[in-house]
């Protein structure tokens, strides 16, 4: 699993802050200057007060494991989950870099990135 | 104004087909719209209004589709909310007809996923990179499988829900299925059977998925004055409801509920009846779980009890105390296109008309629910509630 190369989907205006920190190994996201909550994914609308006053922060990358599937149909399988950020955030990703018959729901996860086609890094978590 | 009780059901008709690969989408869709009207006793020529989604019907909104069947029409809507579309699409039919824009409205669905090769459930199907969630999500690779396997998971950590639990609501279904002649799976199946098939996206197996079909399906709505000079069995829309769940910006996500529980509550309420009041539910089953969250949102059971529920073959007709998708559903019978509403309205009318098949049909049928979801449980989806009753 760890030397798989992820699919990547172009940037929109907007997100290439989220890609190009990716590629240096940050996760951010996105907080809103007016209504103070955090949102993911990234976007130029504050979905929770429709405020374009946005500023991005590095996220601590911690988090821990909602709910995830194994994806048994396909070879090979992985492991798609929703993390929970430390900063209250859930966000869908795949967990990597472990047993997945161990993954289990209220895990403590990790980010970690992974390459992928367009030279980029995709922001994936692993078991702390 | 209310929407109550102002349109009848009068045309429903399922194709026959479940595998079509002599036969075009605008094909199947002509077919059924004749089938359903021929149900109704009208013609073409009576149809002024057309109900599609945009996304089986290519061609500029349903334009094409319309064109090849030579409609001429007052009003038209292709509003897509995938799956539950067509439950929409009687809501808004209802809603076009009290207000006079139009007086017979026609609704179809049609697709060929089985004849096409498309592996519907199990690959992450890339979108317009314009899609905004797009970027965030496919390279994780979500399939429609495993989207709803997360529900699965999170409701069973949740609220202690089980494989055998889920395995129940296959078993119902089969035990419909074995009477309808032109189900896709039409053997009774065990809960060994169903926990032992091969696990697809974990924990759901092979049969907690619907089956992947060719066909379609078509409806008839019509203002009272028309449907009472009619010849079939009044059905009567007294409840419709819609509602969308989405993920809030991340913040508070929460995968054990669907929009069922605030179109669900909308239904109930336009049409004055509570949850135990109706005999015979059709219930979008993609899979196993999305039956299971739907009954609890609808109000057939608590929340967090739905495994409980449905156990012990509670959904069978003649058995439990909830028949539900006599036709076998999505997980036996059809799916026309990867979209399952359709299904469960005409097999809701089949049994407000007291049409259903003599092993499945209810006794009490007065008053019947469909329910659909659209797009995922798993992401972001709309949820619609339709309530007839038998006049």
């Amino acid at each position: 699993m760890s030397d798989k190369v992820y699919q990547a989907v172009p940037s929109t205006p907007g997100t290439e802050t989220y890609w190009d920190a990716a590629k240096e190994g940050k996760l951010m996201v996105q907080f809103c200057k007016d209504c103070k909550k955090p949102h993911h994914y990234p976007r130029g609308v504050c979905p929770h007060c429709m405020s374009t006053n946005l500023e991005w922060k590095q996220a601590k990358g911690t988090g821990e494991i909602y709910t995830y599937s194994i994806m048994h149909a396909a070879k090979p399988a992985y492991v798609i989950a929703y993390v929970t950020l430390d900063e209250g955030l859930s966000m869908m990703t795949n967990i990597v870099d472990c047993d997945a018959a161990k993954v289990k729901v209220g895990q403590k996860v990790k980010v970690v990135f992974k390459p992928t086609d367009n030279g980029g890094k995709l922001p994936c978590f692993t078991v702390v | 104004m209310s929407l109550k009780g102002q349109a009848y059901i009068v045309g429903a008709y399922e194709h026959p087909t479940r595998k079509a690969p002599d036969k075009s989408l605008a094909q199947l869709h002509a077919e059924v719209a004749k089938g359903a009207l021929e149900d109704a006793g009208l013609t073409k020529n009576d149809v002024d209004g057309y109900f599609c989604a945009a996304g089986d019907t290519p061609g500029l909104g349903g334009l094409s589709i319309v064109e090849y069947m030579g409609l001429k029409l007052k009003h038209y809507d292709t509003t897509d909310t995938g799956g539950s579309s067509y439950n929409v699409h009687v809501g808004h039919a209802v809603q076009a007809i009290a207000t006079g824009r139009c007086n017979v409205a026609l609704v179809t669905l049609a697709g060929r996923p089985r004849s096409e090769g498309q592996a519907t459930g199990t690959a992450p199907r890339m979108g317009n990179p314009q899609q905004p969630d797009l970027q965030f999500e496919f390279p994780y690779g979500p399939a429609t499988a495993n989207m709803y396997a997360m529900c699965a998971r999170r409701h069973m950590h949740q609220y202690g829900t089980t494989s055998e639990q889920l395995a129940w609501v296959k078993v119902a279904a089969s035990h419909h299925a074995q009477y309808n002649p032109h189900a896709m799976l039409q053997k009774v199946v065990t809960v060994e059977e169903v926990v032992n098939s091969p696990m697809v996206a974990d924990p759901l197996h092979r049969l907690d998925c619907c089956v992947i079909s060719d066909g379609g399906g078509a409806l008839v709505i019509t203002k009272p004055e028309i449907a009472k000079k009619l010849k079939r069995p009044l059905v009567k829309v007294i409840g419709v409801g819609e509602a969308n769940k989405i993920q809030g910006g991340g913040v508070g996500l929460d995968l054990t509920y669907s929009a069922g529980l605030e179109s669900g509550k909308r239904a109930f309420e336009m049409a004055g009846i509570k949850p135990s009041d109706i005999k015979y539910a059709s219930i979008y089953d993609s899979f196993t779980i999305t039956v299971i969250m739907q009954l609890e949102d609808l109000g057939f059971c608590k929340k967090g009890e739905g495994g409980k529920f449905v156990s012990d073959g509670n959904l069978i007709s003649g058995v439990g105390k909830l028949p539900f998708n006599t036709d076998g559903g999505g997980l036996c019978n059809n799916h026309p296109g990867n979209r399952g509403g359709m299904t469960k309205v005409i097999e809701a009318v089949r049994q407000a008309r007291g049409e259903a098949h003599p092993k499945v049909q209810v006794k009490d049928h007065g008053l019947v629910l469909a329910h659909g979801t659209g797009g995922s449980l798993g992401t972001r989806h709309v949820g619609s509630t339709v309530i007839l009753e038998r006049e």
